[in-house]
C-alpha cells in the first residue's frame, strides 16, 4: 500500500502535539517551582498565570487534539485500507487548526489571555484568544468529517461486514468530538466572542458555566479514546498475543461515548446556578460512565494474560514477568493501569456528591488530573509515539532503551509530583495559587509537599526532554526502516454482529435523548428566571 | 457474538460496584441531607451595595429566633466580607454568599463548608462546626492576578462563649 502521503499527514500532526507538549512541560516545571516560594528571585504572578493558561491550553487542546487527529488518520488508513479522504480537506483541517494555535499563543504569552484554559468569564481575555481556540475547535471538525466519511466509504463497500475495531473506535470519538465541543462552541460563539468584541454588555457566568460542562466532561474521554484504542488494538499484539473481546471491546466504546455526554454537571456540583435534582442525575451517569473502564480494565488485562502464558508465564503471576517489559508500548501500558487504579479511586472521590466537599477546588484536583490524564492517558500517547514514528519517518526508532528509561521516568516523576499534590489538598490548599500568603499555621503543613513537588517536576521535565530528543534523533536518522503498524487479532473471530455493535445510528438518537433530558432543562432556565449578567473584567 | 462468561459475571461485578456506590450516594443525599450547594436563586452583583439583603450594614452573623445563625458573605477581590468573624461550634449555620465581581470559590479547611460563588447568583451552604479555632476561608477558583491573596479569617468558639460574646456585644458587630 502506498501511503507516503498519509504518513506525512500523521507525522506532521504529532509533530505539533510534541512540540506543544515539550513547550508546556518546560513551563509546568517553572510553575511547580514558583508556587514553591523557595526562589525568590523568580516569583511574578503575572508569568506564573500566563504560564499556567499556556500550559493548559498546550497540554489539553494541542497536544491531544493534534495527536488524535494525526492518530485517526492513520489508523483509518490502515485499517480500512483506504486512502485518506480528500487529502487537501484533511490539510485545510491541519492548517485552520494551527492558525489557531498561533493565534491564541499570541495573547497567551503576552499574558493578555490569562483566564486559564477553562476560560472562567466574566474575566475577560483578549478576543483573539477566543477566536484561536474556535480555529483550533472548528479544524478539528475537519478532521471528524473525513473519519466519518471513510467509514461510510467502507462500510458502503462492505457490507454487513464489522468494522475494523480501531476504526469502530476512532469513528466513535469522531462522533464523541462533535457531541461534545457543541456545549463550548455555543458558549464561545454566542457569549464570549460577542462580549469580549463588545457587541454584548454583559454575560451570564451561570450560563456559561452550564454550558462548558456540557463539554467539560466528555473531552477526557476525547482525549482517552486513543489510548484505549492502543490498549485493545495495538498492545495485545505487541504483547505477543490477542485481544480477550473485540465485542466487549465495541461495547465499552459505545458506553463510553453515550454516557460521559450527560454527566458534566459533576463538575458543578459546588455551583449554586443548577438544582439538586439535575446534580444528583448526573452524578449517578457519572457512576455509569465507570464500568466501560471497569470493563476495559478487565478485557485488556486477560488479553495480556494471554500473551504472558503464550509467552511462557506460568502459575497465578507468572504471566506478568513474562510480558515484553522493554517494549515501549507494553511497558507504557503496565504502567498506565497503575496510575489508573489511584486516579481512579481519587476520581471517584471526586465523583461522590458529598465527598466532593472536602476536595472541591483543592490541590487534589490539580493532582488528580495530572495522575490521570497528564499520567494514564499521555504514557499511551508516549507509547503509541514510539510505535508509530519508525513507521512514520521510516527509519528506526534512534534508541529503544532510552524509550524505555524515558516511560520509567515519566511514571516516577508523575509518582512523585502528584501524590503531594493531593495531600496538599487534602491539608485545605486551594489549587492554582502563584504563592502561599495566608497567615495561618495550616500552610505550614505544606512546605515539605511543596519541596518534594519540585523533584516530581524535574524528573518530568527530563523525561519530555528523553522523548522529544528520541523522537527528533529518529526523525533525522539515516538508516531506512520498513513497517507497518499490525493490529491485534480478537481470540475469536467477530462474525455477525448486531447491529447495534457496528453502527451509531441508535446511538446517536440516544445520545440526543439524554442530552435533551441532561441538559435541556438546565439551559432553558436561564432564559425563564430573572437573570442578571456581568460586565467585563480583567484579570 | 461471543462473550465470555468470565465477561458477563465481571460485567455484572462492575453494575455490581457502581450501583453500590449510587445507592450510599443517593442515600447520604436523601436520607442524612447532604447537599451541595444548588439553591439558583439570582440577584444582580452590580447593585449589592443597593440590595435589602447584602448591603454593608446587612452583612456579617445573624441570630435566629430558633436559635440557627445566618452569615451573610461578600466576596470581591481579594477578600471576604467581613474579614473576621466569630462563629459558635455545634449550631446550625447557613452561609449565603454573593460575588461582587468575578467568580470565586470558598473553602473552610478541614470542614465541608465549601462553595462556588458565581456573580449574578447567591449561594447558600448549610452546615454545623465541630471544632473550636482559627480557621481561614481560602478563596479556591482562580479569580485574578491577587488569587492567592483572596482569604479571610473564621474563628470557632463554643456555644456558651460564644452566647457570652454576644451578650456583651462585640464578637460580631461588622
Amino acid at each position: 500500500m502506498d501511503n507516503a502521503a498519509e504518513k506525512k499527514l500523521a507525522l506532521t500532526h504529532f509533530w505539533v502535539a510534541f512540540g506543544a507538549f515539550g513547550l508546556a512541560a518546560v513551563m509546568g516545571l517553572y510553575q511547580v517551582i514558583e508556587r514553591s516560594g523557595f526562589f525568590g528571585f523568580l516569583e511574578s504572578r503575572e508569568v506564573y498565570y500566563a504560564s499556567v493558561s499556556t500550559h493548559g491550553v498546550l497540554m489539553g487542546f494541542v497536544l491531544t487534539t493534534f495527536f488524535i487527529m494525526g492518530f485517526g488518520y492513520y489508523v483509518a488508513n490502515t485499517t480500512l485500507r483506504l486512502p485518506v479522504w480528500n487529502k487537501t480537506f484533511a490539510w485545510t483541517g491541519f492548517g485552520v487548526a494551527l492558525t489557531g494555535v498561533v493565534l491564541a499563543a499570541l495573547p497567551l504569552l503576552l499574558g493578555q489571555a490569562s483566564v486559564l484554559f477553562t476560560f472562567y468569564p466574566p474575566l475577560m481575555a483578549h478576543p483573539i484568544f477566543y477566536i484561536g481556540a474556535t480555529l483550533l475547535v472548528v479544524g478539528s471538525w475537519f478532521w471528524c468529517v473525513s473519519m466519518i466519511v471513510m467509514y461510510m466509504q467502507w462500510k458502503k463497500a462492505n457490507p454487513g461486514q464489522p468494522v475494523p475495531l480501531a476504526m469502530f473506535a476512532t469513528t466513535a470519538n469522531a462522533i464523541l468530538w462533535l457531541w461534545t465541543s457543541a456545549g463550548v462552541a455555543v458558549e464561545v460563539l454566542f457569549q464570549l466572542i460577542p462580549w469580549a468584541l463588545g457587541w454584548i454588555d454583559t454575560i451570564d457566568a451561570g450560563l456559561a458555566r452550564t454550558l462548558f460542562a456540557w463539554t467539560l466532561h466528555p473531552i477526557v474521554y476525547f482525549w482517552l479514546i486513543p489510548t484505549y484504542t492502543a490498549f485493545y488494538t495495538l498492545v495485545p499484539k505487541q504483547a505477543g498475543g490477542f485481544v480477550f473481546s473485540d465485542e466487549m471491546a465495541r461495547a465499552a466504546f459505545i458506553l463510553l461515548v453515550v454516557f460521559s455526554l450527560p454527566i458534566g454537571f459533576h463538575h458543578l456540583y459546588m455551583d449554586p446556578e443548577q438544582a439538586h435534582g439535575w446534580k444528583i442525575l448526573h452524578a449517578v451517569g457519572t457512576f455509569v460512565v465507570t464500568l466501560p473502564t471497569f470493563i476495559t480494565g478487565f478485557t485488556v488485562i486477560a488479553s495480556l494474560e494471554i500473551a504472558g502464558r503464550l509467552n511462557g508465564g506460568k502459575g497465578l503471576f507468572g504471566w506478568i514477568a513474562a510480558l515484553p517489559w522493554n517494549n515501549p508500548m507494553v511497558l507504557a501500558i503496565i504502567l498506565g493501569l497503575l496510575m489508573l487504579i489511584f486516579g481512579g479511586f481519587g476520581g471517584l472521590v471526586n465523583a461522590s456528591y458529598a465527598m466532593n466537599a472536602m476536595v472541591h477546588n483543592t490541590a487534589w484536583i490539580s493532582g488528580h488530573f495530572h495522575l490521570i490524564f497528564g499520567g494514564t492517558t499521555i504514557i499511551m500517547y508516549f507509547g503509541i509515539a514510539y510505535y508509530f514514528w519508525p513507521i512514520l519517518a521510516g527509519k528506526p526508532l534512534f534508541c529503544p532503551s532510552m524509550a524505555i528509561a524515558q516511560l520509567w521516568s515519566w511514571f516516577i516523576g508523575m509518582v512523585i509530583m502528584t501524590t503531594p499534590w493531593h495531600i496538599l489538598g487534602l491539608l485545605g490548599q486551594p489549587r492554582r495559587i502563584d504563592s502561599v500568603n495566608y497567615n495561618n499555621l495550616l500552610t505550614i503543613s505544606w512546605e515539605p509537599y511543596e519541596v518534594t513537588m519540585i523533584f516530581g517536576g524535574l524528573i518530568l521535565v527530563v523525561s519530555a526532554g528523553m522523548l522529544i530528543y528520541n523522537l527528533y534523533k529518529t526523525h533525522l536518522g539515516s538508516e531506512s526502516y520498513q513497517g507497518e503498524v499490525e493490529y491485534a487479532e480478537p481470540i475469536h473471530a467477530v462474525k455477525d454482529l448486531p447491529g447495534y455493535l457496528n453502527s451509531f445510528t441508535l446511538w446517536n438518537i440516544v445520545i440526543g435523548v439524554f442530552m435533551l433530558i441532561a441538559f435541556g432543562y438546565p439551559i432553558l432556565q436561564f432564559f425563564l428566571m430573572e437573570t442578571f449578567g456581568s460586565g467585563r473584567w480583567g484579570v | 457474538m461471543h462473550i465470555d462468561k468470565l465477561e458477563k459475571n465481571w460485567a455484572g461485578i462492575s453494575l455490581g460496584i457502581a450501583g453500590l456506590f449510587v445507592t450510599v450516594i443517593l442515600g447520604s443525599a436523601f436520607f442524612h441531607g447532604i447537599h451541595a450547594p444548588s439553591n439558583v436563586e439570582t440577584i444582580d452583583s452590580a447593585k449589592l451595595h443597593l440590595s435589602a439583603e447584602f448591603a454593608e450594614d446587612k452583612l456579617g452573623v445573624e441570630r435566629n429566633p430558633n436559635g440557627s445563625v445566618t452569615v451573610r458573605m461578600v466576596a470581591g477581590r481579594y477578600g471576604f466580607y467581613p474579614k473576621d468573624l466569630t462563629l459558635p461550634a455545634e449550631t446550625a449555620i447557613t452561609f449565603r454568599w454573593v460575588s461582587l465581581d468575578v467568580i470565586h470559590g470558598v473553602h473552610m479547611p478541614m470542614s465541608n463548608m465549601s462553595t462556588m460563588i458565581v456573580p449574578g447568583y447567591v449561594a447558600q451552604v448549610s452546615t454545623v462546626l465541630h471544632h473550636a479555632g482559627d480557621y481561614p476561608l481560602l478563596c479556591n477558583e482562580y479569580c485574578g492576578m491577587g488569587h492567592a491573596h483572596m482569604w479571610s479569617n473564621i474563628k470557632v468558639v463554643s456555644k456558651a462563649q460564644w452566647d457570652a460574646l454576644n451578650t456583651q456585644g462585640g464578637a460580631n458587630h461588622g
